[in-house]
């Protein structure tokens, strides 16, 4: 069960930065969003992939089953979906008022806090 | 159905059961303060006139707390608090040596510096929509970093003062900010999600999140596990956190953005946070690793504090000018995490605390400038020498303390550098440090001389804009006065960060703060 999820997470990676590599803030976007899900199912595949074996000792202190999962990463990939999610919200709020705002989705038209035309500092009074 | 209740159980193994001592509380004092005032703060958000009032004393009141912390941790040593009773790595630890204590009270000192200015330079709008509840917020996730014990948690303590930046940047929701907000936004969730990467790597190396534990377990896994990629992917994250050089240009991009307050708060505090982390995972978790990384490490730093410095140079706006004065300065903290010597991170020290003050009040200073002289180009603004004296004392003190001539604080940490460096025969990146200083005095210079000094070129027309001491001045004052103090009198604050430097790189005693038993060596 690994071996496919950690296929996965890597065409998840690769699909994530060529997104990112984009002019298009929409495409950035969409890569934050598959590079935050890329990141939880790494996490989530490190833990181990097992079904119906509960983590739990029995009564002489080893594990009921042989492979368990290991809860641990689960717990933490639930607080990383739910930062990625308020986070991709933000993005997306952000993103369309750039877009109103700056009436471009193109990151190189994005000019307006760094005017393109660079003043050089005065040389004299 | 009773059959549970057969075996009475020992916890003792396995849960804490002593009472935590009161003196310890104070370790989550500062969260809990920010917290839930934050929380306050945002029920009466509608109420613009209250909210300073709430804010400001919390401020102080978070100061006392963050000065009685520090003074408990140079009295005990590093004070540790496990939360939920689970005994560590099982819980979740709270930490504190002397480095996290004293950046935790440098950055309560300036976050009340900003609250008191943010009271006049935050009009009421900019107070509906939440200055001083993403403020306290904000002070949550960097008390949140500066304390915890465990790398997990480090994480959401990031991810807790980024979305509250995110908050504070865009208050204005003008084009300028939106642009800002967006570079500002996506590389930071880029960094901190390579954050979340190397984290993932890390619990399955160790199995364990809790730092103490992890430093304990490197020295076994290090022929077995790959640390030092592990390292390089904490330090990319944390470089880029931090804006170090090839990482760094999400910084000149927002900072000169958003309101002059929130400015400063993030010159202040945010790019600290990463070099504290950084600091921690590299010296303290990852020494041996750090030791191999350590030559790239110094090309990062000196290349940072170089460009940083010469991007300083190529500045019309005032503001823009600082951020990369923000950038050189991150560079000139790496140089001390490179040489990882008892005085390179004692400088390191010192010189994250110089930063945090003379940056916070350098920004506050150029909205007062720019206030008085009508703008923040050097171009144009002129005259404020003459205008305003009492602020131009106080801007020339600051420019000599970010460029680091004495008798102010950015003097000492820099001598310290510069002899650590020289002690190992990085002539080079003593060098750099020299040469980022010059560029830097060049840079201030040129603002001195043409914001300040030139004369005033609509004379005599309108009257002086008024500033009001109280709640303009005042908090520049107190942040310059730091900044002399720390300059003529550094024997404490050098002492301070001599023992913080040997309480990291010598974690025993922090290791045995978690793990009382853990006590061989």
């Amino acid at each position: 069960m690994e071996g496919p999820m950690i296929l996965l997470v890597g065409v998840f990676f690769a699909v994530a930065i060529y997104l990112f590599l984009s002019k298009h803030i929409i495409r950035i976007l969409l890569g934050a969003a598959i590079l935050s899900n890329a990141v939880n199912l790494l996490i989530f595949t490190s833990g181990r992939l097992t079904r119906e074996v509960p983590p739990i000792l029995g009564t002489n202190g080893a594990a009921e089953g042989a492979l368990t999962a290991n809860p641990l990463p689960q717990a933490l990939i639930l607080t990383a979906i739910v930062i990625a999610f308020s986070f991709f919200a933000f993005l997306l709020v952000l993103a369309y008022r750039a877009y109103q705002e700056l009436e471009t989705d193109d990151t190189d038209e994005m000019r307006a806090a760094e005017p393109k035309e660079q003043n050089v500092p005065p040389l004299g009074y | 159905m009773a059959s549970s209740q057969k075996t009475p159980v020992d916890i003792s193994a396995a849960m804490v059961v002593e009472p935590v001592a009161l003196a310890d509380w104070l370790v989550i004092a500062p969260l809990v303060l920010c917290m839930s005032l934050g929380s306050l703060l945002l029920m009466v958000r509608k109420d613009t006139r209250l909210q300073p009032y709430i804010a400001i004393p919390s401020l102080v009141a978070l100061v006392a707390i963050n000065a009685a912390l520090l003074a408990h941790v140079i009295l005990s040593g590093p004070v540790t608090m496990t939360m939920g009773r689970w005994l560590p790595p099982f819980g979740i630890s709270f930490t504190v040596d002397i480095l996290g204590a004293v950046l935790n009270l440098t950055a309560a000192i300036a976050a009340l510096a900003g609250g008191i200015y943010g009271a006049g330079d935050v009009n009421k709008s900019g107070r509906r929509y939440g200055f001083y509840p993403f403020l306290l917020l904000m002070m949550a996730g960097v008390s949140g970093a500066f304390l915890t014990g465990d790398v997990f948690n480090l994480y959401v303590w990031f991810e807790v003062l980024l979305i509250a930046s995110f908050g504070l940047l865009v208050l204005g929701s003008e084009r300028k900010q939106i642009d800002g907000a967006t570079k500002y936004a996506f590389l930071n969730l880029v960094a901190t999600t390579l954050f979340l990467i190397a984290t993932g790597y890390l619990y399955g190396i160790f199995g364990t999140l809790n730092m103490a534990d992890i430093a304990l377990k490197a020295p076994e896994l290090r022929d077995k596990a790959p640390l030092i990629t592990l390292l390089s992917l904490f330090l990319l994250a944390f470089g880029m956190k931090a804006a170090a050089f090839p990482a760094h240009f999400w910084l000149p991009a927002s900072y000169h953005t958003p309101r002059v307050v929130v400015s400063a708060l993030f010159a202040g505090l945010l790019t600290k946070v990463g070099v504290y982390a950084l600091m921690r995972v590299a010296l303290v978790l990852f020494p041996a690793e750090r030791d191999a990384l350590g030559w790239v490490i110094a090309v990062i730093a000196a290349a940072t504090m170089i460009f940083g410095a010469m991007g300083a140079l190529a500045q019309t706006d005032f503001r823009r000018l600082l951020g990369y004065l923000v950038i050189s300065g991150i560079g000139i903290m790496f140089a001390g995490i490179a040489l990882a010597s008892p005085g390179g991170v004692t400088g390191t020290i010192f010189y994250a605390v110089h930063s945090m003050i003379v940056m916070t009040a350098l920004y506050l200073v150029s909205g007062l400038a720019a206030r008085a002289a009508g703008g923040f180009s050097i171009a144009t603004s002129s005259g404020i020498y003459s205008s305003h004296l009492f602020l131009a004392a106080l801007t020339l003190v600051l420019f000599f303390a970010v460029s680091g001539l004495p008798p102010f604080s950015g003097f000492w940490p820099k001598v310290i550098l510069v002899k650590a460096s020289l002690d190992v025969g990085a002539w080079w990146l003593a060098g750099a440090i020299l040469l980022s200083g010059f560029l830097t005095t060049i840079a201030v210079g040129r603002v001195w001389v043409l914001s300040y000094w030139r004369p005033a070129k609509t004379q005599g027309k309108a009257a002086p804009v008024h500033l009001n001491p109280m709640i303009d001045y005042a908090p520049v004052v107190g942040l310059t006065v730091l900044v002399v103090l720390l300059g003529v009198f550094p024997q404490q604050m050098l002492e301070l960060s001599q023992t913080g430097s040997e309480q990291v790189l010598n974690p025993i005693d922090y290791i045995r703060s978690v793990f009382p038993q853990e006590a061989q060596q």
